[in-house]
């Protein structure tokens, strides 16, 4: 079994707790003057996303978690699975649409995206930061209008909506950030 | 490519390191305390349980080949030497090394504002630190003065003194606090430790810097344990804005219960597995011949230095800390 010791802990280390795969956000070193050191650590569940705190004596060590980020070739979606292929290995893995969560809604087809595997198992799936992806509903545009200010929701072919600016049109082509949900610019299509 | 050549802190705060330190000098100057400058490296180090000392060894003459020295963690113990030998009211500031210690707070070597007033007692000595602390932040007010216990009772409605283990720890998990792995490897102080350093603490210091003073008598560490029912170390700690920022005892000068207060210590470290130092047998020594009594303060300098410039990272005042030292 595979540990580490709190002198290891950093943001994005997998460590097992009560049973389940967790990731570091935060790790606070913690030690009166004179008493005991402590390690308090804030962790997400990469099951369930759940936030939580937990305290360490500084020096102990934890089970880590056999969590890999692996990246992989986004195939098609089944309506119940996303499929997924590792273009090394032509390897396929399906993932389920709470593995999925949010990250459905930026993928079309072909997208490179990493998935954390957890003893082989899809856990979780990042899209690439940044896609481009055609609009489908907007209010017309108003020409002339490149500043950007205020806004309006569109509707993007994969079901996402984002709010853009008030010249983009139906048919455009945008540049989106998958890590904020933000409209970045349009692209000449 | 090497990028991280540049001190962490900017250059306004090392000028303000250099002009408090100089108002430190002079605030001691006037009061009639001598400067001294004690040893880094000695063969002799702390017995401390929670403190871990880096050693290195010596090769060349005046000493047996590879020779231990150790880097102190505080320099307690060359200072309460120079105290016996009659130095008279002292302070030094100076580097003091810690092993397994980096974080927001805390970097293995820092710097440490230590000093000694023959004829305190705790309490006249709080009332220094406040006079120093006044000076170097620029506050006006006076400071708050609360005991162990009742910071304990207001925060968390529990008597540390008398308080069990079971609802130590249920006072944490009601909190929220959940503590990995095995709940047995931390001890009743321990237990104290994790409630004062994640419930309380970051309540200490608010609006004005608060003392903590009147410890449980097995966290006296060298200070003198008063009688009564419970008896208590004359010991205080100094708060602001949730840091601790000094430490200070009425000193021990007994070398039995020095002697006495080792073997507790060699206990606690031998039931942990850490190493176990020799007694610092020259201190003991010393304390034997006679240390006047006295009190001491250790000040972390670093730490005034987060508080002057309104920061909370070691970083934003440390020239280089230990990840690019």
């Amino acid at each position: 079994m595979a540990t580490y010791s709190t002198n290891e802990f950093r943001g994005g280390l997998k460590l097992m707790i009560d049973g389940d795969p967790c990731s570091i956000i935060e790790n606070e070193f913690v030690k009166p003057g004179k008493g005991q050191a402590f390690c308090r650590v804030k962790l997400r569940n990469l099951k369930s996303g759940k936030v939580y705190e937990r305290t360490y004596k500084s020096g102990e060590s934890v089970e880590a978690a056999d969590v890999m980020d692996t990246d992989m070739q986004f195939l098609y979606s089944d309506g119940e699975q996303w499929h997924f292929m590792e273009p090394a290995s032509f390897e396929q893995f399906a993932v389920s649409e709470t593995a999925m969560a949010d990250t459905a809604k930026w993928l079309k087809g072909q997208e490179e995206c990493v998935v954390t595997l957890w003893n082989g198992v899809p856990l979780s799936v990042a899209a690439p930061n940044f896609v481009e992806l055609a609009v489908t509903d907007t209010d017309p545009g108003v020409r002339g209008d490149t500043s950007g200010g205020g806004g309006k929701p569109a509707t993007l072919e994969t079901g996402a909506v984002v709010r853009v600016p008030l010249f983009v049109n139906i048919d455009d082509l945008l540049k989106v950030d998958t890590r904020t949900g933000e409209y970045v610019s349009r692209v000449k299509n | 490519m090497c990028d991280d050549w540049r001190p962490t802190a900017p250059i306004e705060n090392i000028r303000l390191r250099a002009a408090l330190l100089a108002k430190t000098r002079q605030f001691f100057a006037a009061r009639d305390v001598l400067e001294v400058e004690t040893p880094l490296l000695s063969s002799a180090t702390v017995s401390d349980p929670h403190l871990k000392s880096f050693s290195t060894h010596y090769n060349g003459p005046g000493l047996p080949s590879g020779t231990p020295l150790y880097l102190q963690t505080s320099p307690e113990a060359a200072m309460k030497r120079l105290l016996a030998a009659g130095s008279g009211s002292i302070y030094q500031i100076c580097k003091a090394f810690r092993d397994g210690e980096s974080g927001a707070r805390h970097n293995p070597e820092f710097t440490m504002l230590e000093w000694y007033r023959v004829g305190f007692d705790h309490v006249a000595l709080m009332s220094e630190v406040e006079a120093l602390v006044q000076l170097l932040l620029e506050i006006d007010s006076e400071f708050e003065r609360l005991s162990y216990q009742s910071v304990f009772e207001h925060h968390l409605g529990l008597n540390p003194h008398r308080a069990s283990l079971d609802a130590l720890k249920a006072c944490a998990s009601n909190a929220g606090i959940s503590v990995g792995l095995d709940e047995l490897i931390i001890d009743r102080d321990g237990w104290l430790d994790l409630l004062m350093s994640h419930l309380i603490e970051p309540q200490l210091g608010l609006t004005v810097p608060t003392f903590i003073y009147d410890y449980p008598e097995s966290q006296a560490a060298l200070a003198k344990i008063r009688a009564g029912a419970p008896p208590l170390a004359e010991r205080f700690e100094l708060y602001i804005t949730g840091v601790e920022l000094a430490n200070g005892y009425n000193e021990l000068c007994d070398s039995r219960e020095f002697q006495r207060r080792f073997e507790c210590d060699t206990l606690h470290r031998k039931a942990s597995g850490d190493f176990v130092p020799d007694i610092n047998r020259r201190l003991r020594a010393a304390l034997d011949a006679g240390m006047p009594e006295s009190a001491g303060v250790a000040l972390g300098f670093d730490r005034l230095l987060m508080a002057a410039v309104g920061r909370d990272s070691i970083e934003d005042v440390g020239i280089f800390t230990v990840a690019n030292a």
